[in-house]
């Protein structure tokens, strides 16, 4: 019996589809943290009223409701992928092939995406949290108005050492698991451009990497205007 | 000719319904001109001569075409050789006091039938489901009547190429028959006499790959790799298409 | 036992065409209660299953290996023929019918020859319109290719694997036709045993190779799609499990059994390497398109192929055959191979091989267009052994490849039994002493797709009031405790040897002396060794495990077993036929040139055995061949 909501490839185009919107999220994200880069003043009031704006907007809460539904469905989706997985091989092989024929990211997306679940979470907590239901300091503007400083506490958090190396590490994570996420969603979803199938193959992995890496040079760069 | 010397671990299972383990056998009466499976031949003499029940494997062409060899060489279906089933593989390649490795192709779909033998019969039930063109014995109009392009042909034979062997399911890290499947689709759907059946040959296909129980296509692109007729995951793509758009259509 | 050919009255042209217009019918409504039994899913097996199933038959196919694709047509390479003059090279049914008269050096009947190549042309639109993927050309029409014996392109292919290509139309056809209900499937099944019931077949015994339980099994007819039986050389091109057991059972029931000696050794092959080498590979006819054959000059000369200068190469196809050159036909390449490496000219670590030269080609054409040609045959023999053919020639030697000999058939494919038939590779029919190139895929599918379902039908129109037997009849009762005790004898054998090491002996005992060439002495030698072989066989055989589980030993031995009686029965034929004809070249008859020197006289006819019992020697009787079209004259190919 047909059944297409419950096919092995319907479930796939949803992880796909699911990874695909989050990764322009992504990119999204990315544009607003290049703030970070202005320095003084200035680059604090322009990052505050940008998280400001991000809060209250109702365009972007929608897009956020998106976004975490489109979390959601990603990581249950692939973890039921990765448990059916384990059901069509019980006995497993003695000897690894190990990545002779495959790519180490391409074999470990599922460690890869819980260890970048976790990083929401923290990332969630330092930041998200504070912003809502934290004790914020404030900001205060020269036209006597007062905003979250959010800017303050992500500089802050980015003195520790710690905290900016493990979202240094959950950015080659992302970078590994976005090497063979994006690729693979565009071939699941069944894009191909016969004439341009290399370009498409180049963008996608230069997506896979530009994208992590932007975001990592943001705590490197706070953490060491901060030595 | 060089001789060889090797150590074998190999999965010994007595049937289906009981549990298996690895033995270990030492062979030494080997050279390098003989193909793998005349390795195994040598093995199940010698242990024929011991009065011990030999070790069962899958062959019968022993020229790469039947798909009936299926066994997982140190970790790698049909072995280390790209674009080679293991009756082509040749100990040339494996050196002097090497120890090897043998399983059978692992996966819930394909239980262990004896030793390194499985039972492969969920492919042939995914053809049965859909996999062929309804075209009665007499009915065909002249071979010439539609041409068809020597690229689509050509693409069309790419896929045919598939020899049912499975190495694609057994190299998988999630046992998935996507490969196979969708080369199967695939011959069908490029050539205009698939074109009347094209929809619903994919979901049936598609349905029947999945109550069989194979894993999902996680693109790791390890069929491609292991595949001995080296057949495109750009077939995947195709099968993706084929089924989403016939889905949709109703 | 009388031998009536049944072949229709009428000019050669008109038979089959008659014949079809007057056969007796089955009503739709018949054909539903009426069972056929089907053994083996090659070409002939698939074909027939899946064309009786669609016509509305209830049809059971029983196949040994673990899925009825796995059957050993789909190893051929090169091609299927078929007279449909798309080349627009003066082809026609007629040409193709003389052709394959000739090719099997007058030994064939005329009546199914000219059906087969009548019924050839649709045999490429039934493969067509099933989605197999011939080979085309730029403008979308189909291409051909030619092959030995022939002047003409008739030959379609699908790259270097056009029987796998054809097989698996075949079996998507069957398995069509499995899952509408009309074939029940079984795999890894061993037909052990025909049974007959008041002289007719009604049913076969089977052993589920996995389990060991033997079944029985009923049908109105029973049709054996079985293959040949090259194995009995041990070495071969043949697969491993490719074995006579279905066919020789039936002999043993009283089907006749035609031409045993008839075997077509195929010249271009991969050399044998070593003693424990399991079987031979082919390299495919094709590549004598363009391949040039040749051996050094000079005895012994032990210089790289490269080293050798153009005029110290003799090309000895070329030289003796300057009409056909490469392209000569198989027996007649391999007897010249053979010549020339008997008298010291071959190359090789062993002096048994000669060289398949594509340096001109490469020359000629270029790299790619050799290639696009060859390349996975030229990969795959790189695979073997190691050289890589586009810089070094290729190093070949014939080998055994194709019986034509096999169960006596009528015009209708029945055997001597009524109700059993005979096709493809296990019938006798259509090659005579030597097969062409690409005419086994042909005669596979027009025996199962185009001639055996109308031919049951004047039988089983016969028997529409027959009810289903119960297989409870003591005829089943005893085939099954036959085998069941056969299994047992040799499971309980206190040996020491394997099975491997009889058919290896057996298999070097049928090649040395009933190979390439015969002789009178030998052949007599031959049996007795055979004999004595076959003796030590049941008191020393080794056959370790039990029947309750898979055990490719005990299938294995039972295989070998049968081998034993063939190889003696085939040492007879050859000893009877005192002529040279095609495949079978007996070395007291021989032109002045050393070509096969046949007896038109007293040889035209099919040599048909008759069993009758294990120790005595089997009865001859004589098909004689009527040649009213085509005369015999010496095959010239020069």
């Amino acid at each position: 019996m047909n059944n297409y909501f419950t096919s092995t490839i319907f479930r796939k185009i949803l992880a796909a589809l699911s990874g695909l919107f989050l990764t322009f999220f992504l990119l999204g994200h990315l544009a607003g943290n290049l703030q970070l880069f202005i320095s003084g003043v200035e680059g604090q009031t322009q990052f505050n009223k940008y998280a400001l704006f991000m809060t209250t907007n109702p365009v972007v809460k929608l897009l956020s409701i998106l976004t975490y539904a489109s979390i959601l469905l990603h990581v249950v989706l692939t973890l039921y992928l990765a448990f059916k997985s384990r059901q069509a091989r019980p006995i497993g092989y003695a000897v690894s092939s190990g990545n002779s024929n495959s790519s180490w990211s391409s074999n470990n997306m599922a460690i890869l995406g819980t260890f970048l679940l976790l990083f929401i979470i923290v990332h969630m907590r330092s930041f998200w949290y504070e912003m809502h239901f934290g004790e914020m300091p404030y900001q205060y503007l020269d036209d006597g108005t007062k905003i979250k400083d959010l800017y303050l506490i992500t500089t802050s958090a980015f003195n520790n050492p710690l905290y900016t190396l493990f979202y240094i590490l959950s950015m080659i994570a992302l970078a590994l698991h976005l090497k063979h996420g994006v690729g693979s969603a565009v071939q699941t979803i069944g894009l191909k451009l016969p004439n341009y199938e290399k370009p498409l193959k180049y963008i996608a992995e230069s997506v896979a990497l530009i994208i992590p890496a932007t975001f990592a040079s943001i705590p490197i760069y706070l953490y060491i205007k901060n030595l | 000719m060089t001789d060889l010397q090797l150590t074998l671990n190999i999965w010994r299972q007595r049937s289906s319904s009981e549990s298996g383990k690895f033995e270990s056998y030492e062979v030494d009466n080997l050279n390098t001109h003989m193909s793998f499976l005349e390795m195994l031949d040598v093995l199940n003499e010698n242990l024929v001569e011991e009065n011990k029940e030999p070790v069962a494997f899958d062959h019968d062409c022993r020229e790469g075409i039947c798909g009936m060899c299926s066994m997982v060489i140190n970790g790698r279906p049909h072995g280390p050789m790209k674009g080679t089933t293991t009756c082509q593989l040749h100990m040339r390649h494996f050196k002097n006091g090497d120890t090897i490795t043998i399983e059978p192709w692992r996966a819930k779909a394909f239980p262990v039938v004896k030793d390194l033998v499985v039972d492969r019969s969920s492919f042939d039930r995914i053809i049965q489901s859909g996999g062929y063109v309804s075209v009665n014995t007499g009915s065909a109009p002249d071979g010439n009547a539609i041409p068809i392009p020597k690229s689509i042909a050509e693409e069309a034979f790419d896929a045919a190429a598939c020899i049912g062997c499975g190495a694609c399911v057994a190299s998988c890290k999630n046992a998935s028959a996507s490969l196979f499947v969708s080369a199967k689709i695939s011959q069908l759907s490029l050539l205009p006499q698939g074109q009347p059946e094209k929809n619903e040959r994919v979901k049936k296909m598609v349905a029947q790959m999945d109550e069989e129980g194979f894993g999902h296509c996680t693109n790791t692109g390890a069929c491609q790799a292991e595949c001995p007729k080296e057949i495109s995951v750009d077939y995947i793509r195709k099968m993706n298409v084929d089924y989403n758009l016939s889905n949709i259509k109703g | 036992m009388i031998l009536d050919s049944k072949v229709p009255e009428g000019p050669l042209e008109s038979k089959w065409t008659n014949y079809k217009s007057s056969v007796p019918l089955v009503s739709p409504a018949n054909k539903r209660r009426i069972e056929v039994i089907v053994v083996g899913t090659g070409l002939a097996g698939a074909s027939a299953a899946a064309s009786m199933a669609e016509m509305g038959y209830k049809v059971k196919s029983f196949c040994f290996q673990d899925s009825p694709r796995r059957a050993h047509s789909i190893a051929a390479q090169g091609g299927i023929n078929a007279a449909k003059n798309y080349q627009n090279d003066g082809d026609s049914v007629y040409r193709l019918f003389y052709d394959t008269i000739k090719g099997g050096d007058y030994r064939s009947r005329e009546a199914n020859v000219y059906r087969l190549a009548e019924v050839s042309a649709s045999i490429i639109d039934q493969c067509v319109a099933q989605g197999v993927p011939f080979a085309r050309e730029y403008g979308g029409t189909l291409d051909n290719r030619s092959f030995g014996g022939v002047q003409v392109s008739r030959t379609f292919y699908a790259r270097g694997q056009t029987g796998q290509q054809l097989l698996l139309g075949a079996y998507s056809a069957l398995s069509r036709q499995i899952s509408k209900g009309n074939i029940t499937m079984y795999n890894r099944h061993e037909m052990v045993d025909i049974v007959k019931i008041d002289g007719k077949a009604r049913g076969v015994i089977v052993r589920n190779l996995l389990t060991g339980e033997f079944s029985r099994h009923f049908g109105h007819a029973v049709v054996l799609a079985t293959g040949g039986y090259g194995n009995v050389y041990y070495l071969s091109t043949n697969a491993m499990g490719s074995n006579v057991t279905a066919a020789w059972k039936a002999y043993k029931q009283g089907a006749a059994f035609s031409n045993p000696c008839f075997t077509q050794i195929h010249p271009t092959c991969i050399p044998v390497s070593g003693d424990y080498q399991s079987k031979l590979t082919l390299m495919s006819e094709s590549l004598r398109n363009d391949g040039r054959i040749w051996v050094p000059k000079n005895k012994g000369d032990n210089r790289k192929p490269s080293q050798i200068p153009e005029d110290e190469r003799d090309y000895y196809l070329e030289r003796r055959y300057p009409a056909f050159g490469n392209l000569v036909p198989r027996d007649v390449a391999s007897r010249a191979a053979k010549e020339r490496c008997d008298e010291g000219f071959g190359v090789g670590d062993t002096g048994l091989a000669v060289y398949l030269d594509f340096e001109d080609a490469i020359k000629r054409l270029g790299k790619e267009t050799v290639s696009a040609r060859y390349g996975n045959l030229f990969a795959m023999y790189d695979k073997i052994t190691g050289d890589d053919p586009y810089t070094t020639p290729m190093r070949i030697f014939p080998a055994v490849h194709y019986t034509m000999g096999g169960l006596w058939v009528d015009y209708d494919l029945m055997t001597t039994v009524p109700g059993l038939y005979a096709i493809g590779e296990c019938n006798f029919s259509d090659h005579g002493a030597n097969r062409l190139g690409a005419s086994a895929l042909m005669q596979g599918l027009a025996d199962g797709y185009f001639v055996l379902p109308y031919t049951i039908g004047k039988y089983l129109s016969e028997d529409i009031r027959t009810e289903p037997m119960d297989t409870a009849h003591e005829a089943f009762d005893t085939a099954e405790k036959k085998a069941l005790e056969r299994t047992k004898i040799l499971l309980q054998n206190n040996g020491s040897r394997s099975v491997e090491s009889f058919h290896r002996d057996l298999g070097k005992i049928v090649w040395d002396y009933c190979g390439m060439s015969r002789n009178q002495k030998s052949l007599n030698e031959a049996i007795l060794s055979i004999q004595s072989l076959r003796e030590e066989f049941w008191k020393h055989v080794k056959v370790p495990g039990d029947d309750k589980t898979y055990n490719p030993e005990l299938d294995k031995a039972g295989r070998v077993a049968d081998f034993f009686e063939l190889g003696e029965l085939m040492m007879r034929d050859a000893l009877e036929r005192e002529e040279s004809c095609g495949g079978h070249f007996r070395e007291e008859y021989q032109t002045q040139e050393g070509e096969a020197l046949r007896d038109d006289e007293n040889y035209t006819f099919a040599s048909t055995w008759e069993f009758k019992g294990i120790d005595k020697p089997p009865t001859l009787h004589k098909e004689d061949l009527n040649f009213e079209t085509v005369a015999p004259t010496q095959r010239s190919y020069k």
